[in-house]
């Protein structure tokens, strides 16, 4: 059906390649010997002409591919050339647009566009003519003395665009540009950019642009990649074939991003039309870890979701929902991941659905949520389920937190260790399978009477 | 890893260091003891230097200029120190851990037992001429005022963010452009606090190593420090004298305040890393004065402004800057051989440091290690107390000053200045009323520590009371808490992560305090009380070095344990618990 808007897309193999990447991966060596696989072994290229927008959900190594193509970043294996030369060697020509902006607020406006030219020796007074045209180009004329934080957070991003650029950079390389921003500015300047782009203005060859927003990624790119995690690799990668500028109500674009969010939603199931070059490769599935990987969501926020449901009468299309709720997809992903690792729910092409117990949860007041959700902690999740028993096993009922960071980075990094730990005492907390004292560092066995004071204070 | 950076002298790492790098470390710091009291006693024979010191006020000016200049030089030299070695620990993750081991145990030694064997060093090294004895104290001020300030640029260089060190490397920075648009900028304000804390820790030291007996001889170098001491050591008292020296040695702290350190923190304002722009800024008449005679500054700022360009130019045409430098680019790798070699080297040092301390220790005798501590214990009881005592009084009257945001604003600057003046210039003048109210050492001493360390402790927690967020405190107020109740649930709490950074800058002040507190000359009477400062001092009266070795030893152990023990448990409580966000 996608083949009416999308077509696939042959590795192109031209002259006109500006980046290649080839068998690029990411891995971190732990100390027993085994690795952490971030990214699989991946190909890859940037041709002139092109708006890559690459999606995926958060752990799938979106910024750290895009680190990867500008040189930021060596590849644990593989190579990534620019030209056909290896990238370390190569005088490339990038740029990036932080999510955060990064500018220097110590340096005005025009200071931090000159910066990138005083790097490369330009002398001050083309420096300064390019400069005051590029801040001209993106609407910033009149603010070149102006210090980052005396302008709204939009006009900061132009300022990032206008640094990015004055370098004229073969590729310009986005790091999530717009997320930082409200909802108008970030339309705004999107369609600015296509601007620039359409008509020629910025003299680039190629865009490449990291987002969680599907709708973004439909509205600006000619090509789509998506990423999928554990380790992340390329899950699907086509070409979007719908004219600028384009109309979000039209039903082709609401297709497309319907399909993709299909895609995103089934992380068990390879997209129906799964790229030739992917087959064979070792992926490592979630069910083969000995621990699951938690999405890092609220127990408040599952139980909003199940309730929310309850009243659309149990099933909803996960576009709508979040649609519906303002939800960057980003945002509410991890909470139907939990949901649906806890036995709350199903996901089926884009639609959740309550199971039994999620219907059970989302009717029950709050004492009676905490009994099920404990009930499904405990049978669901591994982590929990070990720091339950543990507690109950040791004579003084405490377990340091040490004890279990050491099983679980055998598996993960160490910045995702700390996450998971901080994701299971959250909902151990909720479900009052356990208390953990901060200040030691140890889980701890909740004694009766604070029970019975949390249980009354819960229900107030 | 990581450092805390606070405002205080003395900054509590989180140790993830294996313990036998503090033992070695400190063998290594044995070896340079002694290496300098080897070249030192060598060299004793040659003439030296005791400028007789001049009881006429007339002679205030040109002291008070020597002094400074010292403490100038001192700072420069911190200053170069501590960029360059937060440089090297920040970029080199092989030798990171070592580093900052070493700053750890380095900030923990009371520099004060340093003074015997850095003066016969440093004359040495310059026989018969006043240079010698002039860098030896410039030596020791240096020591006391550059280890906060490499902690805490080397804290900065790690906590800039990511996103920032990467545009940095995609826009091609040279190492020279980030130093100046992205490493030096973000670290001034912590830099310039820090420099205030240290210059104010210079001038203790400094007043305190312009004049002191060894063995027979009894060195003087003309300086507020040697005219102070010498006023209150004649008799009878020189009252006169003594009042005029404080009054210049207050007036050059004031007038250091006004010209150089409220300009710079208001210059510094534009280097915060925020987003938004504050409502609270520091202003400076000085600083703005500047500003408006743009003719005054413009030239040196042209001048270096084509300097700059020529160096970007010729930079930019290397050829190794031409490609983006991965973040994650492995070092060289012939440097694991380097590593090795320095360990052995390292080892070695550790070796003769240690043989070399057990040669000299083996001449004391069961009694002196007894008394040794004794006098441990007689100290660490009096730091207690004074700590105590500070608190006691402080805590009230700093959240008075906090609830207060009027009274905050004259009279926080004030503490500022007051806690700046040094403690060593206060004590012969507290000492003399001391002696006339018929109080001895004993007691008399806590106060002493009092007045060096009670001014950390009050200035932190004005800043603990004045950041308790105002609905907080509605709060308690709508809900009619009592007294008591205030005082447990918001207040005490509130003020807990500001009261520890300020105790373990006054506990560590204390310490070294304690060498000049318990032992003291006046007139022609020695005043001693039981102590292991005093016992310190004692020491290089007399030039006993192998007492003098093992009290240093001691009390840096004290320090680092206490520390370990105390100190920096109840910073992570206050990291964790009591940390107020948002």
């Amino acid at each position: 059906m996608q083949e009416t808007f999308a077509t696939r897309l042959e590795t192109p193999a031209g002259n006109g390649t500006i980046i290649r990447a080839e068998g690029i991966e990411k891995y971190y060596a732990q100390p027993s010997q085994n690795r952490i696989q971030v990214i699989a072994p991946t190909d890859l290229s940037i041709v002139p002409g092109e708006i890559v927008a690459l999606l995926g959900p958060s752990g799938s190594g979106k910024s750290t591919m895009l680190r990867m193509l500008s040189g930021l970043s060596q590849p644990s294996a593989g190579q990534v050339y620019w030209h056909e030369r290896p990238i370390q060697h190569a005088a490339a020509n990038v740029s990036i647009v932080f999510q955060s902006f990064a500018l220097f607020p110590w340096l005005t406006v025009l200071e931090n566009v000159e910066a990138p030219l005083q790097a490369r020796g330009v002398p001050a007074s083309q420096r300064r003519e390019r400069s005051l045209k590029m801040l001209d180009t993106v609407g910033l004329d009149g603010f070149e003395a102006a210090y980052p934080k005396e302008l709204s957070g939009g006009m900061r991003q132009r300022v990032g665009f206008a640094r990015a650029l004055v370098v004229e950079p073969e590729v310009l390389f986005m790091d999530e540009p717009f997320s930082a921003l409200d909802v108008l500015t970030a339309e705004n300047l999107r369609s600015e950019l296509l601007e620039l782009w359409a008509k020629k203005t910025m003299p680039t060859q190629a865009v490449f642009l990291v987002t969680h927003n599907i709708e973004e990624a439909v509205l600006l790119a000619d090509r789509i990649i998506v990423l999928g995690r554990n380790p992340g690799h390329i899950r699907t990668d086509f070409k979007v074939q719908l004219t600028q500028p384009r109309d979000r109500k039209s039903e082709a674009f609401t297709q497309l991003v319907d399909y993709i969010y299909k895609v995103l939603t089934r992380p068990d199931i390879a997209p129906a039309e799964a790229p030739e070059q992917q087959t064979g490769r070792r992926v490592r599935d979630q069910r083969q870890m000995r621990y699951q990987m938690l999405p890092h969501a609220r127990p408040g926020g599952v139980a909003g979701l199940l309730e929310l449901l309850v009243d659309r009468g149990g099933q909803e299309d996960i576009y709508r929902l979040a649609d519906d709720l303002a939800f960057e997809i980003d945002d509410l992903l991890p909470i139907v991941d939990a949901a649906q690792l806890l036995g709350f729910l199903k996901v089926e092409e884009g639609d959740v659905a309550l199971t039994e117990s999620g219907t059970e949860f989302a009717n029950s007041e709050i004492l009676r949520q905490k009994e099920i959700f404990r009930d499904a902690a405990e049978k669901n999740v591994l982590l929990l389920r070990q720091i339950a028993r543990a507690l109950e096993a040791k004579s003084d009922h405490t377990v340091p937190e040490d004890f279990f960071l050491d099983m679980l980075d055998e598996q993960f990094s160490e910045d995702e260790c700390q996450r998971q730990m901080e994701t299971a005492i959250t909902w151990g907390r909720y479900a009052e399978l356990f208390d953990f004292d901060a200040s030691k560092r140890r889980f701890v066995l909740p004694d009766l009477q604070e029970e019975e004071a949390a249980m009354q204070e819960g229900g107030e | 890893m990581r450092v805390q950076n606070t405002f205080g002298r003395s900054l509590v790492a989180v140790r993830n260091w294996p313990f036998f790098m503090d033992l070695m470390i400190a063998a290594c710091g044995l070896a340079i003891f002694f290496g300098m009291i080897r070249i030192g006693t060598y060299w004793l024979s040659s003439p030296m230097p005791e400028a007789p010191i001049s009881h006429s006020i007339r002679a205030l000016p040109l002291y008070a200029f020597y002094s400074i200049v010292r403490i100038g030089i001192a700072y420069l030299l911190s200053l170069v120190f501590a960029v360059a070695y937060g440089y090297i620990a920040a970029y080199n993750p092989r030798v990171e851990a070592w580093m900052i081991a070493v700053l750890d145990i380095l900030q923990s030694i009371p520099v004060l037992s340093f003074l015997p064997g850095v003066m016969l060093a440093m004359m040495a090294l310059v026989p018969g001429h006043q240079l010698g004895i002039e860098m030896g104290s410039i030596l020791l001020i240096f020591t006391g005022q550059v280890w906060n300030m490499a902690f805490s640029f080397y804290a900065s260089l790690k906590s800039i963010p990511r996103e920032m060190i990467e545009a940095s490397r995609i826009y091609r920075y040279s190492g020279w452009q980030r130093f100046w648009q992205l490493e030096m900028p973000f670290a001034a304000i912590g830099l310039i606090w820090n420099s205030i804390v240290s210059v104010a820790g210079g001038w203790f030291f400094l007043i305190a190593c312009e004049m002191f007996p060894l063995g027979n001889r009894f060195f003087r170098l003309p300086g507020l420090g040697s005219y102070l001491q010498t006023a209150a050591s004649a008799s009878p008292v020189d009252m006169h004298g003594l009042m005029w020296g404080l009054a210049v040695l207050v007036l050059i702290i004031v007038a250091t305040d006004q010209l150089l350190w409220r300009p710079l923190i208001a210059w510094s304002d534009k280097f915060k890393f925020e987003q938004v722009e504050s409502s609270t800024r520091v202003s400076s008449p000085l600083l703005a004065l500047i500003h408006r005679s743009s003719r005054l500054v413009q030239l040196p700022a042209r001048i270096w402004g084509t300097l700059d360009e020529h160096i970007y130019q010729m930079l930019a045409t290397r050829s190794r800057d031409i490609s983006v430098k991965p973040m994650d680019e492995n070092g060289p790798g012939g440097s694991r051989m380097l590593q090795a070699g320095l360990a052995i080297f390292g080892g070695l040092v550790a070796l003769w440091g240690g043989t070399e301390a057990y040669h000299l220790i083996r001449g004391v005798t069961w009694l002196d290690i007894r008394l040794l501590f004794l006098g441990a214990g007689a100290t660490f009881l009096r730091v207690n107390a004074s700590l105590a005592l500070a608190a006691a009084w402080t805590i009230p009257v700093g959240v008075m000053i906090g609830f207060n945001p009027k009274m905050a604003k004259i009279l926080q600057p004030v503490t500022q200045v007051v806690a700046s003046v040094p403690a060593t210039a206060l004590f012969p003048v507290l000492l003399v009323g001391l002696i006339r109210l018929g109080g001895g050492l004993g007691i008399g001493s806590i106060a002493l520590m009092l007045l060096g360390t009670q001014w950390y402790i009050l200035f932190n927690i004005i800043a603990g009371a004045m950041a308790i967020p105002s609905d907080l405190k509605e709060a308690a107020q709508l809900y009619r808490f009592t007294r008591w109740q205030r005082w447990k649930t918001l207040i005490l709490p509130g003020i807990f992560p500001y009261l520890i950074t300020g105790m373990v800058t006054a506990s560590g002040g204390a310490w070294n305090a304690s060498i000049v507190a318990e032992y003291f000359h006046i007139g022609h009477q020695t005043l001693e009380t039981m102590g292991l400062g005093a016992q310190i001092s004692a020491a290089t009266d007399s030039g006993r070095f192998s007492t003098l070795l093992l009290a240093t030893v001691l009390m840096a152990l004290m320090v680092v344990t206490v520390n370990r023990l105390v100190w920096r448990r109840l910073y992570r409580l206050a990291e964790t618990r009591y940390k107020l966000e948002g």
